[in-house]
């Protein structure tokens, strides 16, 4: 006789159990340490930090090994993880001019003040699989690179520069993150995203969003889907202070310091006939170093201001709605994976349904033949 | 792990938890309306309750006893899951048995038994929006749900008669509150959506991805959509369940063999259960 | 064609109406009433201003100044821009009608034709799905499209077809007041022809009053009681058709008359 099903909970520890062990690999090869993942697999680390909205190496590298590799899933483990903690208030805004910069370029100026500098980057490698990396190198006697302390002076951006000659529109654009009531910052972890947003939230939700969606949007808007005409007028990567103000001292402490990749690109100009043109803006800035995600958030940044500019907005990349309701990866595969959740009493009625309309069809076949 | 012991009890901390539980009360002096909650990170995945455990999680005090179903079953793997979580983290008293249960958590059905005023039915819900396939737009549904403008439902119900001869929605059928909002009662087969109606029960719904809570409070008036002429109507079986007898449950299709056997058994594995021992006795 | 004004109130009382974007001059200072039963065309060329205060009257764009009264089934004249949205929009959808120049536009082309004309019906709360489905052959029947295609999707329609169609998807509330945007705009000529005089029996049948917008001389000519000529956002010439098409008055009115005939 049939017997409904039993013992989920038995199949559960069994599959955690074969979980932990494909994730150990081959016993007989050393394990994978997470110091190793965070000196080595810098850039993993950056994302799942970035993405995962929580600045701790540690942790982030602790993540990317227990989820095998696979950031989405070590990003959720962090996003999981942030949940819990307790929040003591929010940082004072950090100062991007006052980074101890370790790379900056700008595609819009030869040589500017500042400099241009290369810094530790892919783009000019010649991407060819380098054999030597397969052998175990002995540690290099050279000390590791040391990190440029932040400064106290300042390094003028690129759009500074150009908003000093009345060329650029001003940072917060035509209406400062233009909402709420008290005029305070947004914060989706602690508000639901409402809509129309405010660019303050949507800038947080691109900064935690999907460096792949964000990164098919960005390429979108540069092959006319919402286009923006953008160059690259600065990215810069290096390590700011993080400061915090506790009530019971009233002045700022440094808490931190931590490495930030920001990204302002110039974009399409606007103006009429009375009123002088300027560029317009796209911001990107995220954990770490990670090019890519910045400069496709700073194009659908821009891309998603289509109003103020009273542009049509027809692409994907200018619909608001659209595109801040897909861009969190957790959400995303959340609800794609929960489709191997059980759907059979759904599925069961979609089956009783089916089965009668198809009687029905038959029935009405049969009466005609008569 | 040291960290594990810095969770507090049902794993969301007291803020949230009051939070979610403003939200709730809202809700539930709203019938129906969908009221935005701060949604948090969960350390389950989008889609798989986050929603409803973080209501659970809110509502559960030491005392209780909770039951997580899934499909009408205590032991999905989902329910197990669940279950466990909050075994884990709480600590609370666990059943099966509905009867016992003070909080129920579930997904895609509601209990065979009728409920009583001192329990609590918490519903995941993946999409809380009943207008969202006909209107994408979240500004536009809200400015439909605030003028009442619910013609649209209709327009679907009528599209399924003039095509089908019937209504073709079998579940997540759509169903109009206290006369005033109209409101999904999440994917539950609309076999259990006369279940709603009236219910004894507090019934509290928890969207986590798309951080929505909604409420349905005890004895309220939950209208399932129709036509005068074209009722509202509930499955049925021509069998009874293949297990312990019942003919007013709702059943599930089991495939037996290769050759096309298949046999109707209980969805509602507590219900089935208790109807055997009767049996038995 | 005589001007109905057996009543004491217009339907529309419009006071200086003005809309800008920016500098831009949408329209300015439109004054003028509406009787009932009365077909009152606007004609201009593409960027006069006729689309624009066309949207202003039938409150779907705010102007920057004026009213615009309408005399409500129950409590006499109130002005639109005063109403709620709630108001507005309930207005839309029972007593007011806006067909526009592409079908598509007020269609709902992925619902049948049957579901499309008792979308309104259902919004107003019929809940028998036999009367809203009868209501719906009806119509179909009235602007003469077969209604043995009740179940059809629009897309398989011509664009003559979804036009009317759309007409009978408006009117199946019997509205009082109707907005028209170049109803037989993309259409060609012969099609045109037929639709006019669809649209020229429903108004004189059901006693509607309009409000068309059009830079079609001729259809202002077959169904407008009245006219205004609009230039640059300005009323620059209105009165009885005939005798604005055959006296007109204004300079721009006669260059717009004297081109039709070259033509």
């Amino acid at each position: 006789m049939y017997v409904s099903v039993k013992g989920g909970e038995k199949a559960i520890d069994k599959a955690h159990e074969l979980l932990a062990k494909e994730r150990r690999g081959n016993p007989g090869v050393p394990e994978i340490t997470t110091s190793q993942i965070a000196e080595q697999l810098t850039l993993a680390v950056d994302r799942v930090m970035s993405e995962g909205s929580l600045y701790d190496r540690e942790l982030a590298a602790l993540a990317v090994k227990q989820a095998r590799g696979d950031l989405i899933e070590a990003i959720f483990l962090i996003r999981a993880y942030r949940t819990t903690m307790p929040r003591f208030g929010y940082s004072t805004p950090v100062e991007t001019s006052r980074m101890a910069i370790r790379r900056r370029i700008s595609a819009t100026f030869k040589d500017l003040p500042g400099g241009q500098i290369l810094g530790p980057t892919f783009d000019y490698t010649h991407r060819l699989l380098d054999f030597e990396l397969e052998k175990e190198n002995p540690a290099d006697e050279d000390p590791p690179a040391t990190r440029p302390e932040p400064v106290d002076g300042h390094t003028p951006r690129v759009l500074e520069l150009l908003g000093n000659q009345g060329l650029m529109e001003p940072p917060d654009g035509a209406c400062p993150h233009n909402g709420s009531d008290d005029d305070s910052i947004g914060d989706l972890t602690r508000q639901p995203l409402g809509f129309p947003a405010d660019r303050d939230v949507r800038l947080q939700n691109l900064a935690r969003g999907d460096e792949g969606f964000l990164l098919a949007l960005g390429y979108s808007t540069q092959r006319g889907y919402g286009r923006n005409h953008p160059f690259a007028g600065e990215i810069r990567m290096g390590e700011v202070r993080v400061e915090f103000v506790p009530e019971e001292l009233g002045f700022a402490i440094e808490i931190a310091e931590i490495t930030l990749t920001e990204c302002e690109m110039v974009t399409q100009f606007k103006g009429s006939k009375n009123v002088p043109p300027q560029f317009t803006r796209g911001y990107g800035l995220a954990f770490g170093h990670c090019e890519r995600k910045t400069m496709s958030m700073a194009l659908v940044d821009r891309a998603l201001r289509a109003d103020e500019f009273d542009e049509e907005r027809v692409a994907p990349a200018q619909d608001e709605e659209f595109v801040l309701a897909h861009s969190d990866n957790i959400q995303a595969t959340g609800f794609v994976e929960h489709l191997k959740l059980p759907h059979y009493v759904d599925f069961q009625s979609e089956l009783e349904l089916l089965r009668k309309m198809r009687a029905e069809i038959a029935k009405t076949h049969v009466e005609a033949a008569e | 792990m040291e960290r594990e012991k810095a969770y507090n009890f049902a794993y969301l901390d007291e803020q949230t938890k009051r939070m979610i539980r403003r939200a709730i009360l809202k809700a539930v002096a709203i019938p129906g309306y969908q009221v935005p909650f701060a949604s948090r990170e969960m350390p389950m995945p989008y889609g798989w309750g986050t929603g409803g455990v973080q209501v659970t999680a809110s509502v559960l005090g030491q005392d209780d006893v909770l039951k997580v179903i899934d499909q009408g079953a205590d032991d999905t793997t989902n329910a197990v899951s669940i279950r466990k979580f909050f075994k884990k983290t709480a600590g609370v008293e666990t059943t099966t048995e509905t009867g016992r249960a003070s909080v129920i958590q579930t997904r895609h059905r509601v209990p065979e038994d009728e409920l009583r005023p001192d329990q609590i039915l918490v519903y995941q819900v993946p999409i809380p929006e009943p207008l969202r396939f006909l209107e994408p737009r979240e500004t536009e549904t809200r400015t439909m749900h605030a003028l009442e403008e619910y013609g649209l439902m209709h327009v679907k119900l009528y599209e399924d008669i003039s095509r089908h001869g019937h209504i073709a929605t079998t579940y997540a059928y759509p169903v109009h509150v206290n006369a005033r909002y109209m409101m999904d009662p999440s994917p539950i087969p609309k076999f259990d959506n006369p279940k709603l109606h009236r219910m004894a029960a507090l019934q509290l719904f928890g969207a986590g991805r798309e951080k929505r809570i909604y409420a349905v409070p005890p004895h309220t008036q939950v209208h399932s959509l129709d036509f005068d002429d074209h009722p509202f109507e509930v499955q049925k079986w021509d069998k009874a369940c293949a297990i312990c007898g019942a003919e007013d449950s709702f059943l599930d299709e089991i495939i037996t063999d290769d050759a096309g056997g298949r046999m109707f058994v209980c969805s509602d594995t507590d219900y089935c259960n208790r109807q055997c021992e009767g049996v038995a006795k | 064609m005589s001007t109905q004004r057996d009543t004491e109130l217009p339907i529309l009382a419009v006071e200086g109406v003005s809309k800008s974007y920016g500098e831009q001059i949408g329209c300015a200072d439109i004054s003028f009433d509406l009787w009932p039963g009365e077909v009152l065309a606007i004609v201009g060329e593409s960027g006069s201003g006729k689309t624009t205060l066309l949207n202003c009257l039938s409150a779907q764009l705010l102007p920057d100044r004026g009213r615009a009264r309408y005399s409500m089934r129950a409590d006499g004249l109130r002005d639109i821009y005063d109403m709620t949205e709630a108001e507005r929009r309930f207005l839309m959808r029972t007593d007011w009608a806006f067909v526009h120049q592409n079908p598509r536009d007020g269609l709902r082309m992925t619902v049948s034709a049957g579901a499309n004309v008792g979308e309104r019906l259902m919004a107003i709360g019929q809940r028998h799905y036999g009367n809203i489905r009868a209501s719906a052959v009806d119509w179909l029947e009235k602007v003469e499209v077969d209604a043995g295609r009740i179940d059809h999707s629009p897309r398989t329609f011509s664009g003559g077809m979804q036009q009317r169609l759309q007409i009978a998807r408006n009117l199946v509330t019997g509205p009082r007041l109707v907005f028209m945007d170049e109803p037989t705009g993309g259409l060609d000529v012969s099609v045109q022809a037929r639709l006019l005089d669809l649209i020229r029996g429903l108004v004189t049948r059901l006693q509607l009053s309009v409000i068309i917008v059009t830079h079609d001389l001729a259809v202002a000519r077959l169904l407008a009681h009245r006219m205004m000529v609009m230039r640059n956002g300005h009323v620059v010439e209105e009165g009885l058709t005939d005798q604005v098409l055959d006296d007109p008055q204004h300079a721009y009115t006669q260059l717009l008359v004297s081109s039709v005939l070259q033509a």
